[in-house]
C-alpha cells in the first residue's frame, strides 16, 4: 500500500466542524486512486459527537488526541502536533480546511518541514501517470485557475475552503481509535489564549450559510439592511455586505464578503446594490447561484449573475419577499426537521 | 523595541474592470502599489513607534525586482526608518516556501527583531502563507487574522478576529503577526517623508548575502510548481430582467430556489 492521504480536521466549540467530513471523503477518493488509506487526525478536548462518525465517512484509521490544551486554540500547539504526526505516519498528503485554523496552521507545518502547501483549492485529483497530487486552485480574484503540483516534496499538502467538497453519504463501516500521546515539548507554549468571544447571537459565520443576502451602497442608507434582514429572514439566510457599508458602519466587518473580507461560497447569494468590483467578487464568485439587483443597466455585478435584475432594488426586493413567502413551504419548520437528520 | 515589516509591491487591481467578452481582469495600464494589508502594517508599526516616543525602530523588508525599491520609498514616507530590498534574478519565480526563506534569512541576517509585521495576505498570489511559513523558519510563534494589537514591554496581547468570534493572546516576543485591514486606518505619506524618502539609503541584499543553499532559492527551490493556467469559461447563463419582465423573473427565481436550494 502506498504512504497515506491524512486529514487534518477542524473542531470548534467542542463540535466536528463539517469541513472535516468533506476533506474525510475526497481524502477517501483520493486514496482509492492510489491504493492507499485515509488517515484522519483530530485534536480536541471535548467533543460532542462521536469520534467514531470518520470511520463512516470514509477514514480508514482515526488518530485522535484529547487534551485540554485543545480547549481554546493554539497555533503552537497544533503545528508541533501536526509536524510530529507527519513525521510519524509519513503520509504523502494532507488536507486542511481552508479556515482561519488550517490557514495559520499548514503554513507553519510547511515551513517547518520544508514542504510545498497550496491554499484554497477547488478541485484536487491525482495524475494517472505520475500518482501526483493535482491542485487547482482560482487565482488573480478567481480569473483564472492555476494548477499547482508538488514534484518532489512531502507531503504534498493543500488546504480547501469549506463547502467545495460535498458530505460523503455515510456508509457502515467501525474502527479502533487510535490515541496519539503529546509530550511536554509538544505543550510548552510562548502563547497564553487569554479569552474567547463567540460572536453574538443572530451573527453567526456567514460563511456557513447556504444562502446569504449581501447589500451594498445601493442601499442608500443604513437601515437598507433591515430589508436585506427581512429577506433573508424569509430564507434562514446570512447578511453578507460590501465594504464601504462597513466603512460607513451600516454593519460590522464580519459580513463584509471580498478581498480583504471573507470568501463565500453559498448555494445562493443575492449581490443587492452592489456594482461588482473585483474586490467584491473575488469572495462571492464561486457560489452556485448569483442573483443581483441593480439599477444600472451596465453594472459589473451582472457579468457574473445567474438572475441579473435591472431596477430599483426597493422596489424589487419587496416583490421577490412577497412571491418567496406565498411559494415557499415554510422554512423555519423544514429547517428544524433538516438539522436533526 | 525593532520591529520589521515585510511588504510585497502587488499590481494596482483597484480599477481594473472586467473584460465583459472573456471574464479575465484588464490589467493594462496598472501601475503597481503596496499590497494593501501590508500598508496596515506599517501604520501599526509606526503607531507603535509614537507611542514608545521614538524608542522603536522600523525596518521594511521586501523581496523583489530592482523596481520594487519604490515600495519600499514609500514605505520610508509613511514613517519606516530603514528599507532592505531582496533583489536577485535566483529568487524569482518563489513559491511561499521559497520567498519565506528569502525573508527569512534576511530577517536572521540583518538584525535581532522584537515583532515582524505582515499582511495576512497579498492581493495578487492570495496565498496568506508567507507570514506563517517565516514564522516557523525563525522558530517563533505567529499570530495571524489580527484586529488589535496591544504592546507591552516584552509581550504584545493581540486580538484575532476568527470564523466565529474573537480571540485574544498573550505573545511574547519574538513573534510574527499578520494583520487585518480592521486593524487601523493606514495614513498618506506627508510632503516631507517623501522628500526624505526619496534621497534615503536602501540596502540592498543578494543571494550571495544570505545563508541558502542555492538549491533553495527561486524556482528551482519551489516545492510547488504551477503546471497549468486556464482562464474558466463563464458559466453563468445571465438571464436578465428589466422592465416589465422582472416579475416573470422573480417568478422563474422562486421556482429554482424552491427546486434547487431549498429542495421543496
Ligand atoms: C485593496 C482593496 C480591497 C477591497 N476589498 C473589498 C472587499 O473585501 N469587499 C468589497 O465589497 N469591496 C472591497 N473593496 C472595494 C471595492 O473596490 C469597491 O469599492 C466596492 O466593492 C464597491 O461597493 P459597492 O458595490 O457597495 O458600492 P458602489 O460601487 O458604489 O456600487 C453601488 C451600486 O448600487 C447601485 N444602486 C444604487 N442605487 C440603487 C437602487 N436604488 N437600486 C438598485 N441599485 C442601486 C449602483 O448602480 C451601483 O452599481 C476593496 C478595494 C481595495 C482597493
Ligand atoms: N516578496 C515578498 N516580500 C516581502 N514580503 C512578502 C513577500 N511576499 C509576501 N510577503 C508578506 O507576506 C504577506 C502575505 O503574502 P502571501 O502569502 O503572498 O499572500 C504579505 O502581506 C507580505 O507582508
Amino acid at each position: 500500500m502506498s504512504p497515506s492521504v491524512m486529514v487534518y480536521t477542524e473542531i470548534r466549540n467542542g463540535s466536528i466542524h463539517p469541513v472535516s467530513y468533506e476533506l474525510t471523503g475526497k481524502a477517501r477518493e483520493l486514496a482509492d486512486k492510489l491504493n492507499s488509506e485515509v488517515v484522519v487526525v483530530t485534536l480536541f478536548n471535548k467533543l460532542e459527537e462521536k469520534v467514531e462518525e470518520f470511520f463512516s465517512y470514509g477514514a480508514d484509521r482515526v488518530i485522535a488526541s484529547q487534551d485540554d490544551c485543545f480547549k481554546l486554540f493554539n497555533q503552537e500547539i497544533h503545528t508541533k502536533v501536526m509536524s510530529a504526526m507527519i513525521l510519524q505516519e509519513q503520509p504523502q498528503i494532507v488536507l486542511a480546511p481552508a479556515t482561519t485554523g488550517g490557514r495559520t496552521v499548514l503554513p507553519a507545518v510547511a515551513g517547518m518541514i520544508h514542504t510545498g502547501l497550496t491554499a484554497d483549492c477547488t478541485g484536487l485529483d491525482i495524475e494517472e501517470e505520475t500518482g501526483l497530487l493535482l491542485q487547482t486552485r482560482p487565482a488573480i480574484g478567481g480569473n483564472i485557475m492555476a494548477t499547482i503540483k508538488t514534484p518532489q516534496h512531502r507531503p504534498q499538502m493543500a488546504t480547501v475552503r469549506p463547502k467545495t467538497f460535498k458530505i460523503p453519504e455515510k456508509r457502515n463501516a467501525s474502527g479502533v481509535i487510535e490515541t496519539f500521546c503529546l509530550n511536554d515539548d509538544m505543550k510548552r507554549t510562548t502563547i497564553e489564549i487569554l479569552d474567547y468571544k463567540p460572536l453574538e447571537a443572530g451573527t453567526e459565520n456567514i460563511q456557513d450559510k447556504d444562502i446569504i443576502v449581501s447589500g451594498g451602497k445601493g442601499l442608500k442608507r443604513k437601515e437598507g439592511f433591515n430589508l436585506l434582514k427581512q429577506l433573508a429572514g424569509i430564507l434562514q439566510g446570512g447578511i453578507g455586505a460590501s465594504r464601504p457599508t462597513i466603512e460607513a458602519k451600516w454593519i460590522e466587518y464580519p459580513h463584509q464578503v471580498g478581498l480583504s473580507g471573507k470568501v463565500v461560497s453559498p448555494k445562493l447569494y443575492f449581490a443587492i446594490g452592489i456594482s461588482g468590483a473585483v474586490q467584491h467578487i473575488a469572495g462571492m464568485e464561486t457560489s452556485e447561484i448569483i442573483v443581483s439587483v441593480n439599477k444600472d443597466p451596465d453594472a459589473s455585478i451582472f457579468q457574473v449573475s445567474d438572475y441579473a435584475f435591472c431596477g430599483d432594488l426597493y422596489d424589487i426586493v419587496p416583490k421577490m419577499m412577497e412571491q418567496l413567502k406565498e411559494k415557499i413551504a415554510d422554512p423555519v419548520k423544514d429547517k428544524e426537521g433538516e438539522s436533526h437528520v | 523595541m525593532n520591529i520589521a515589516v515585510l511588504i510585497k509591491q502587488v499590481p494596482d487591481t483597484d480599477d481594473v474592470k472586467l473584460d465583459p467578452e472573456t471574464g479575465t481582469m484588464i490589467r493594462e495600464g496598472s501601475g503597481t502599489i503596496i499590497n494593501p494589508l501590508d500598508l496596515n502594517a506599517i501604520e501599526e508599526a509606526v503607531r507603535i513607534k509614537k507611542q514608545l516616543e521614538d524608542d522603536c525602530e522600523i525596518t521594511v523588508l521586501t523581496m523583489g525586482p530592482p523596481n520594487a525599491q519604490f515600495a519600499l520609498r514609500e514605505a520610508l514616507a509613511l514613517g519606516a526608518d530603514k528599507a532592505v530590498l531582496l533583489t536577485d534574478r535566483k529568487f524569482a519565480g518563489a513559491d511561499s516556501w521559497s520567498t519565506a526563506k528569502v525573508l527569512a534569512e534576511a530577517l536572521k541576517k540583518t538584525r535581532r527583531y522584537d515583532m515582524i509585521l505582515a499582511g495576512e495576505k497579498a492581493t495578487d498570489g492570495e496565498t496568506g502563507q508567507v507570514g506563517p511559513e517565516v514564522a516557523a523558519m525563525l522558530s517563533m510563534p505567529c499570530a495571524t487574522y489580527v484586529s488589535e494589537i496591544e504592546h507591552n514591554e516584552n509581550t504584545v496581547v493581540v486580538t484575532r478576529t476568527v470564523e466565529d468570534g474573537t480571540e485574544k493572546q498573550r505573545i511574547q516576543f519574538p513573534c510574527l503577526i499578520t494583520v487585518l485591514s480592521a486593524l487601523n486606518n493606514p495614513s498618506m505619506p506627508t510632503l516631507n517623508g517623501k522628500m526624505n524618502s526619496r534621497r534615503a539609503d536602501i540596502i540592498t541584499l543578494t543571494s550571495q548575502d544570505l545563508d541558502i543553499k542555492p538549491e533553495e532559492l527561486g524556482l528551482k527551490g519551489s516545492p510547488t510548481r504551477v503546471v497549468k493556467v486556464t482562464t474558466p469559461q463563464k458559466t453563468r447563463k445571465t438571464k436578465r430582467f428589466s422592465g416589465s419582465k422582472i416579475e416573470e423573473g422573480i417568478l422563474e427565481l422562486v421556482e429554482e430556489i424552491k427546486s434547487s436550494v431549498l429542495n421543496q
